[in-house]
């Protein structure tokens, strides 16, 4: 699949698309419209402004103070929140879809966050960097240090991120929980989605992160 | 020994008596057939409501907000204080260009029953003994203050709120309004509030009514009878509420250890300090403005708050269902309702699967942050109102 067959989206000005990412123009096409969507780790709230353009009704949790207050002068529902700790305040089936966006890497448990998540909402959308890209791969090989990306630039010292993983572990902790998964995407280092019918090690290998749509039950 | 405060002129304690009976704001009167059923078991007739608005109700009766007023505050909001002679109390917030603009909004703000500013209370006329109720006034509730507000509501005949808006006890108000009536309130701003009175709030409060009640100008509550008003009890009730207002920042910036017009101690009790000239201003400013018993009765509503209590100890059962949306904003340096309060809330709420949107504002300026001017905190309340008033169908006038 092509940029251009993800996009454009419905209800979405042409104009507006270059505001967006790219990965976020692809998790906002994996919702339907008219549902309702929690955002864990919504930074600045682009991805919820851009599914509240599309009439979805979305809410955000976020850590950091700023990140809040700047969605909530925007006029996103936004509250300060752990994702660690908050989840467990969500009832079962609050949501249909709970995305977690470039966050589980920085969840201290990510496969509870993710229990969690499908608890939460009907349907999970999970995006994360893949540590298995070939070029986090030469930087360890090579260079012998931890990778740093133009998408993942702090050092190993002051990275939020705690939990890298790579596609492949993903797939594989999905199978672990019994998550289905109902689309997977490889996107690029520019966020564009790698063709289909690639095999996982290619992705594995070429994908710069992972975009998940994932549901309860139907694992091995 | 010098005294604590100034006595307040007997022309200005002759114009507050006079606007508990008689407000310089419109009035709902509520006659025998329409009485206020209290939480305390008694049903309180006749009884009225004082009130300001500002801009215009829309055709559709859709663009009303009300802004619930804090423990000392009023229903003049934005306009000089008949009293006082002084700015409108939230004239930050309220006003032409503010987040809350009478261009685009038709804002309503009632002096609470209970309170001295014209809506029934205990410095009013009890028209059964043609004396000032005094303590024959009965004990209020925040409850009982938003049942009140509601029939002014309905004489308005507005049906639905657009929004509730309050700090302080005016959130507990707002929250109130969401619990009871949330078919009337499509959005609600909470500021700086709780959904309960903690333990430590009721204590300071029960410090500030035995400073009133300390006062032998008290006479149990019947000090009307006697011409005078227990000034220094209540100025000292004042003072400890106002230091929980602030914080210790905001007090080391803005006083520091600094001297009042001195060099030296003056190895006395005279205020020798900043700090302590401060208090004693504030405690006798308010006085000029506020009634004693009526201090005790409002002071008294906030501690019986306990929205969970009302809800078998559940916070979540009284938001079941809610379709009002929610911003909660609480302050940093905000003791009296820290952030763990409003927290608490949004965590209910979120059980509820309610619509809310949730700030705490870095500041140093303690609980008052949300009567001074922190832009921050307007940026959020303009946009949160914004997009509102973009979800209720408001066009985009003012915006």
């Amino acid at each position: 699949m092509s940029v251009q067959e993800v996009l454009p989206l419905d209800g979405l000005a042409a104009e507006q698309e270059g505001h967006y990412r790219a990965d976020h123009l692809l998790v906002a096409e994996m919702v339907r419209r008219g549902s309702k969507v929690l955002d864990v780790g919504c930074g600045d709230g682009d991805l919820l402004q851009l599914l509240e353009n599309r009439g979805i009704d979305g809410r955000g949790i976020e850590l950091s103070r700023e990140g809040v207050n700047r969605c909530v002068a925007k006029g996103l529902a936004v509250v300060q929140g752990d994702a660690d700790t908050d989840l467990v305040n969500y009832p079962d089936d609050a949501f249909d879809y709970v995305i977690l966006s470039q966050t589980l890497q920085a969840t201290r448990q990510p496969r509870v966050v993710l229990e969690n998540l499908l608890r939460i909402g009907h349907r999970a959308i999970v995006s994360f960097p893949n540590f298995g890209y070939w070029k986090m791969r030469l930087q360890l090989l090579i260079g012998g240090h931890m990778p740093r990306t133009e998408n993942l630039p702090a050092t190993w010292y002051d990275t939020a991120n705690i939990h890298f993983c790579t596609i492949k572990d993903f797939v594989q902790l999905c199978d672990e929980i019994g998550v289905k998964m109902e689309r997977a995407e490889a996107l690029d280092l520019y966020g564009r989605p790698l063709r289909l019918r690639l095999p996982w090690w290619v992705w594995n290998l070429f994908g710069e992160q992972g975009v998940f749509l994932l549901s309860r039950g139907g694992g091995k | 020994m010098v005294g604590v405060t100034t006595v307040p002129s007997p022309a200005i304690a002759e114009e507050r008596s006079h606007e508990a009976d008689h407000p310089s704001s419109q009035v709902a009167h509520f006659g025998a057939d329409q009485p206020l059923s209290l939480d305390c078991g008694i049903d309180l007739s006749p009884f009225q409501i004082a009130y300001q608005t500002y801009g215009e109700l829309n055709a559709e009766r859709s663009n009303a907000v009300l802004i619930c007023h804090a423990l000392t505050g009023d229903q003049h909001v934005a306009n000089v204080h008949p009293v006082t002679g002084k700015p409108g109390w939230w004239e930050t917030l309220v006003g032409p260009g503010r987040p809350l603009d009478p261009q685009r909004y038709f804002i309503i703000c009632a002096n609470v029953i209970g309170g001295c500013m014209g809506s029934t209370g205990p410095a009013s006329l009890n028209p059964a003994t043609g004396k000032v109720w005094g303590l024959d006034f009965p004990i209020i509730t925040i409850p009982d203050m938003v049942r009140a507000q509601a029939m002014l509501i309905d004489r308005l005949g507005i049906e639905t709120l657009f929004a509730v808006v309050g700090g302080s006890m005016g959130g507990m108000q707002v929250l109130q309004w969401t619990a009871a009536y949330p078919e009337r309130v499509f959005s609600a701003l909470a500021i700086a509030c709780s959904t309960r009175h903690s333990a430590q709030n009721i204590a300071f409060h029960e410090l500030g009514r035995q400073a009133v009640m300390a006062d032998p100008d008290w006479h149990n509550g019947r000090y009307a009878d006697h011409g005078i008003h227990p000034h220094r009890g209540l100025a000292v009730a004042r003072m400890a509420a106002h230091i929980t207002y602030l914080s210790d920042a905001a007090l080391h910036r803005k006083f520091g250890r600094r001297m009042q017009d001195r060099e030296l101690p003056t190895f006395s009790f005279d205020a020798d300090f900043q700090v302590e000239s401060y208090l004693r201003y504030q405690g006798s400013s308010f006085v000029e403005r506020f009634d004693a018993n009526s201090y005790l009765y409002l002071t008294r509503a906030m501690d019986y708050f306990d929205i969970a209590g009302d809800h078998d100890g559940v916070l979540a059962k009284a938001f079941a269902g809610v379709k009002t949306r929610f911003c909660v904003v609480s302050f940093t340096s905000d003791w009296l309702f820290p952030t763990s309060e409003s927290r608490a809330l949004v965590h209910a709420l979120n059980a509820s699967s309610a619509r809310v949107s949730f700030a705490e504002i870095e500041t140093d300026r303690g609980h008052d942050a949300f009567l001074l001017d922190v832009p921050e905190f307007f940026d959020i309340s303009r946009a949160f109102l914004q997009s509102a008033g973009k979800a209720r169908g408001l066009n985009g006038k003012g915006s």
